[in-house]
């Protein structure tokens, strides 16, 4: 009964399983991001405060909840590989680091594009930007230890054990604005109250952020169809998915 | 350490005779101390740059007395904790290029627990100089009395966590060819706490205020470091040398 689960810790079938989802997962993203971009530039009015500019919040938010979503599951998985030594969830990991450090990037370079004119400063060291700011550092840590091993399995399990260590920090960020006197603004979305955001900017943003959601679902499936191929190239299965032999994998 | 087992009174002939908890850490603690001061040059070398990174600063932003009054706890905290980062390779290394890590995975023991008594004995050889070369440096600072005993009050809190913490990085990176800066940077995130709450409680100090929060709360981070950071160091060996 558990078969189809097994079987996705299996090198080629994840291989071909993640060649038909990556479509799936990039074309609702593609069109999610049209109608949320067009709900969020378009139709959606201007900020009684902020007038145009706070549009940004399209770009910025859903990038900045991708970024700890993503270092989450960098964690998940590490723990998953060290636990019940399943290669595939060290190659999820792997995957999901410069992925992860893009958004975190963007989050804070749109976060600073956001700040000049509301805030009149480009940065200032409070907590929520310090530690998105310390999250991008943990990040190049997690890719520079990986990147130091010669050993394969030593990679993944020390970074394994770094991402775990890290993944204190994303709690952290997202407390700081309800722990602290932040000068970023509370949380607008809750588990349990209404949003504070006026209904016609909501739904572009939560389009928006299911339409990130999708993207690094997709391109997370992408890099770990190579990066399965890349570990496993003395492989059959491997060798024949090079040659064009098979072009999906086992299926 | 099988010549210590012995003369520790034990018969290694009969059936169960281990080390006690407080036996065992005593022994890890004590060689690991006198293998630390027979190379007490590798240990000084943190203190030493203790006090440059200290000297550093009068030099380059201004040596008068309000500004330095003002800069000295960050000042002060910052050269601890890269001190501590300087002097974390030397935790491992050696005990890992002469095969005396692999002898300590094979012991019956707990490793976390040896790995706290050597992590103790590097807190000793590398922390505790600076924790007294601290008060000096902070009158040189201009600090007042009450500022400077809140001060070494909080490295004293303060440092044995760093260099636990620490000892998480330098398991990890320990059989890594020039991984000195790679260290450094991965676990500093995980320093900055205990850095902003030492730092804090002088400032407080030297307004006058209650420094009681951040020294409880220094203290916690210590007792959660303790606790917890054997167990990640242990696994982070066991990957290392392999």
């Amino acid at each position: 009964m558990w078969t189809w689960f097994f079987r996705l810790a299996s090198p080629p079938h994840f291989y071909a399983l993640a060649g038909r989802l990556s479509t799936w997962l990039l074309a609702p993203a593609a069109v999610l991001l049209v109608i949320g971009t067009w709900g969020g530039l378009i139709l959606a009015p201007p900020d009684y405060q902020q007038g145009d500019a706070f549009r940004i919040i399209y770009v910025h938010v859903p990038s900045a909840y991708l970024s700890m979503l993503i270092y989450v599951t960098m964690a998940v998985a590490g723990a998953i590989g060290l636990i019940w030594r399943m290669k595939l969830a060290h190659a999820v990991a792997a995957s999901c680091a410069p992925i992860g450090a893009s958004f975190t990037f963007a989050a804070l370079v749109t976060g600073a594009v956001w700040g000049k004119p509301m805030w009149g400063t480009y940065w200032e060291w409070d907590p929520r930007l310090t530690s998105e700011l310390v999250l991008l550092f943990l990040y190049f840590g997690y890719m520079g230890l990986r990147g130091a091993f010669e050993n394969l399995t030593q990679a993944d399990r020390a970074s394994a054990v770094l991402a775990i260590a890290g993944v204190v920090n994303v709690p952290i960020i997202h407390f700081s604005v309800i722990w602290w006197a932040s000068l970023h603004q509370g949380p607008t979305l809750s588990k349990l109250e209404a949003p504070s955001i006026s209904g016609d900017m909501l739904w572009p943003l939560l389009t928006m952020i299911l339409a990130f959601t999708f993207f690094f679902l997709g391109v997370l499936a992408m890099r770990v169809r190579a990066e399965v191929l890349e570990r496993e190239v003395q492989s059959r299965w491997a060798q024949d998915v090079l040659r064009g032999a098979s072009p999906v994998g086992v299926n | 350490m099988a010549a210590v087992v012995q003369s520790s009174g034990q018969d290694p002939a009969a059936g169960d005779s281990a080390l006690g908890p407080f036996a065992l850490f005593r022994v890890v603690f004590q060689r690991d101390l006198q293998v630390g001061l027979r190379r007490w040059t590798d240990a000084s070398n943190s203190a030493l740059f203790f006090i440059l990174v200290v000297t550093l600063f009068p030099l380059a932003v201004s040596p008068k007395a309000d500004v330095l009054r003002m800069l000295a706890p960050g000042v002060i905290w910052i050269a601890a904790l890269l001190a501590t980062l300087l002097s974390l390779h030397l935790l491992f290394r050696a005990d890992l290029e002469d095969g005396t890590l692999e002898q300590l995975l094979t012991l019956p023991y707990p490793l976390g627990w040896m790995l706290l008594a050597k992590t103790l004995a590097h807190w000793v050889m590398t922390g505790v100089p600076v924790i007294i070369m601290a008060p000096v440096l902070a009158i040189t600072y201009h600090l007042p009395a009450s500022a400077v005993g809140i001060l070494t009050l909080s490295l004293l809190l303060g440092t044995p966590t760093l260099s636990l913490l620490g000892s998480i990085g330098a398991a990890l990176t320990s059989g890594l060819r020039g991984a000195g800066v790679l260290l450094a940077f991965i676990v500093a995130p995980l320093m900055l706490p205990v850095l902003m709450l030492g730092a804090r409680a002088t400032d407080l100090a030297l307004a006058g205020e209650d420094v009681t929060g951040p020294l409880y709360l220094l203290g916690a981070f210590l007792v959660l470091a303790v606790s917890l950071v054997p167990v990640a160091t242990a696994g982070a060996i066991r990957i290392s040398a392999d």
